[in-house]
């Protein structure tokens, strides 16, 4: 078993018995990456050298506990301090953040060691990394398809060895998707939970930052570092958060799980069904309780969701004009025209779209009828998760409606590009926790399964997640990339 | 409903986006497919519905006024596309 296969918590436990160094680690995650990057294409930036000058030091110091001397990798949207961080896209090409970002600061304190920055679709548009302005990530499954997105370079990494863990962030799916299409676990908390500070905004209603990892208790232990309140996110909640691993105990006995009817309907793939289905019935053997549900309002989230989000979008985009970071267009005479070209340059297809979206969505005349509209919608989504939840303990659906599809194949439509995010997004118009974790595959493609939980009730989907990972194999699966 | 080119323009003006004649005529279609698709929620009756704005009853979070170091106004000021005298330096704007 080489190094860099090995997931978090192994890799602590070597280092604590003092058989391994840091140092080899990351000597070993740099050997993998030099051999399958090419082909997965899954980091915007690496940073061999400073990882290998904080591993030495990490070493020399001799502390191993929790994520210290482990290499880890950050979606690029997280700002670095002196690390360029682009938000996959063109108009932030060579910034170089003066600040770090809460969660990734929290991460630097425990002394984990940046590997590097992750491909993503622009400014987390996206769910495939197409979007990304630079190159497409590819999946690691089968090369010939896309990671999901927007956080496809996160998971892609992930799953092919790159790096144990990575953060990304969650807007609309873009943890769990790509989660679910990699074969991995990937957890976005309830919105709050973890500090969005530093964090490059999307839509500040919805957005919030996660953890991919190749198993159950590695994304717990990550977990527990970033989340927590912090006085420079005024929306992070300042509720205490428990120790997510004390009770990965295997034991669902009469935990209440219920699957709401909508999210098996049509236009979900059949093996999938089948699969979430046989994954039930697991969760019947060890003891759950399950049961059918509705939530009536599940087909408006989605409509609701792309008038929202591009509304926020709109608004947090505006930032980009080319005075005081990121790309200028320097041909503009006057101010106005030097904004429009930056921004026209600057900005790939799909993010001018939710722009022009958002700003139509926004604008005087069409307010009421979209923008409010969709709001007093975000409300009956909401209200039917609380229904169900007044009840049950734990949802569990389909991450997505297919497995990973082919690079380039829904390129030209940017509608059935958003459908994949149908079974995904109303957990982020509610503000709930959602976990994606492989339950089985479909032509060789990993499926993932989704756990809801009620607000801020992650631990919930930690332990029934555990449990399942416990009684089943998925988690041990690995893509062949051709490579040793 | 079907965005018409000056709409397409009026919201690119709003947007601060220059578009060419051919993202016009692309994004004036395919604002219009996705607003159709929208369309969708009036389906649903919601008159007498609270819009949800924010999923955290938090409001007016305050902080106690207390003077702490900024940013470095150099390393802030090194991201500019142009700088001079610690100013940002745009084109004229009168």
């Amino acid at each position: 078993m080489e190094l860099f296969e090995l997931t978090l918590h192994e890799l602590q436990e070597r280092l604590a018995r003092r058989e391994i160094t840091s140092e080899e680690i990351v000597k070993s995650i740099f050997t993998r990456i030099n051999r399958v990057e090419a082909k997965v294409k899954a980091f915007i930036t690496l940073t061999e050298e400073s990882a290998l000058q904080k591993a030495r030091e990490i070493d020399t110091g001799g502390k191993y506990s929790g994520i210290a001397g482990i290499p880890l990798g950050l979606k690029d949207i997280f700002c670095t301090r002196g690390v360029k961080t682009t938000c996959g896209s063109r108009i932030l090409e060579n910034f170089v953040p003066a600040y770090e970002s809460t969660a990734s600061r929290r991460l630097h304190e425990q002394q984990g060691v940046l590997a590097g920055k992750l491909n993503m679709d622009e400014f987390a548009m996206g769910s495939s990394t197409e979007n990304s302005a630079f190159f497409a990530t590819h999946n690691p499954w089968d090369l010939t398809r896309v990671p999901g997105g927007s956080s496809g370079g996160s998971a892609a990494a992930v799953a092919a060895d790159e790096v144990p863990f990575a953060l990304g962030t969650d807007t609309g799916g873009s943890i769990r998707q790509p989660a679910s299409y990699c074969g991995v676990v990937g957890m976005k908390p309830t919105y709050g939970r973890v500090s969005r500070w530093g964090v490059i905004a999307f839509a500040s209603s919805l957005d919030q930052v996660g953890v991919f990892s190749k198993d159950v208790r590695d994304n717990a232990l990550v977990m527990n570092i970033i989340a927590g309140h912090d006085p420079l996110d005024s929306t992070s909640a300042a509720i205490e958060v428990p120790d997510y691993t004390s009770n990965l105990d295997g034991d669902v006995k009469g935990l209440r799980i219920a699957y709401p009817r909508e999210y098996f309907g049509p236009g979900i793939d059949s093996a999938i069904t089948q699969s979430i289905k046989k994954a039930l019935l697991k969760y019947e053997e060890m003891g759950a309780v399950v049961e059918e549900v509705s939530l009536p309002h599940s087909e408006y989230a989605l409509p609701a969701y792309y008038l929202v989000a591009p509304a926020e979008a709109s608004a947090n985009l505006a930032r980009f004009d080319g005075v005081r970071y990121g790309y200028r267009d320097f041909e503009a005479e006057n101010v106005v025209s030097m904004f429009s070209q930056t921004r026209a340059q600057g900005f790939g297809d799909e993010v001018k779209r939710r722009i022009m979206l958002g700003t139509y969505a926004l604008s005087s005349g069409y307010y009421d009828a979209y923008y409010l509209k969709a709001l007093k919608v975000r409300r009956l989504i909401a209200n039917d998760f609380a229904k169900v939840f007044s009840d049950f303990d734990m949802i569990v659906s389909p991450t997505t409606p297919t497995v990973a599809f082919k690079l380039g194949e829904q390129a030209g439509d940017p509608l059935t590009l958003y459908m994949n995010d149908i079974l995904t997004v109303p957990i982020n118009m509610a503000g709930l926790p959602g976990m994606s974790i492989p339950c089985g595959f479909e032509q060789g493609l990993p499926i993932g399964m989704q756990l809801i939980g009620k607000a801020f009730d992650e631990a919930t989907l930690y332990k029934a997640a555990y449990a399942f990972e416990q009684n089943t194999e998925y988690h041990t699966m690995k893509p062949d990339l051709g490579v040793k | 409903m079907a965005l018409t080119i000056k709409e397409v323009e009026h919201v690119a003006l709003l947007a601060r986006l220059s578009l060419s004649e051919d993202e016009k005529k692309r994004f004036g279609e395919q604002l219009s497919s996705i607003l159709n698709y929208a369309d969708n929620l009036n389906s649903l009756p919601t008159d007498d519905i609270e819009p949800l704005t924010h999923i955290l009853s938090v409001n007016n979070v305050f902080r106690t006024d207390e003077i702490k170091p900024s940013m470095g106004r150099d390393e802030m000021l090194a991201n500019a596309p142009q700088a001079e005298n610690s100013q940002y330096k745009v084109p004229k704007i009168m």
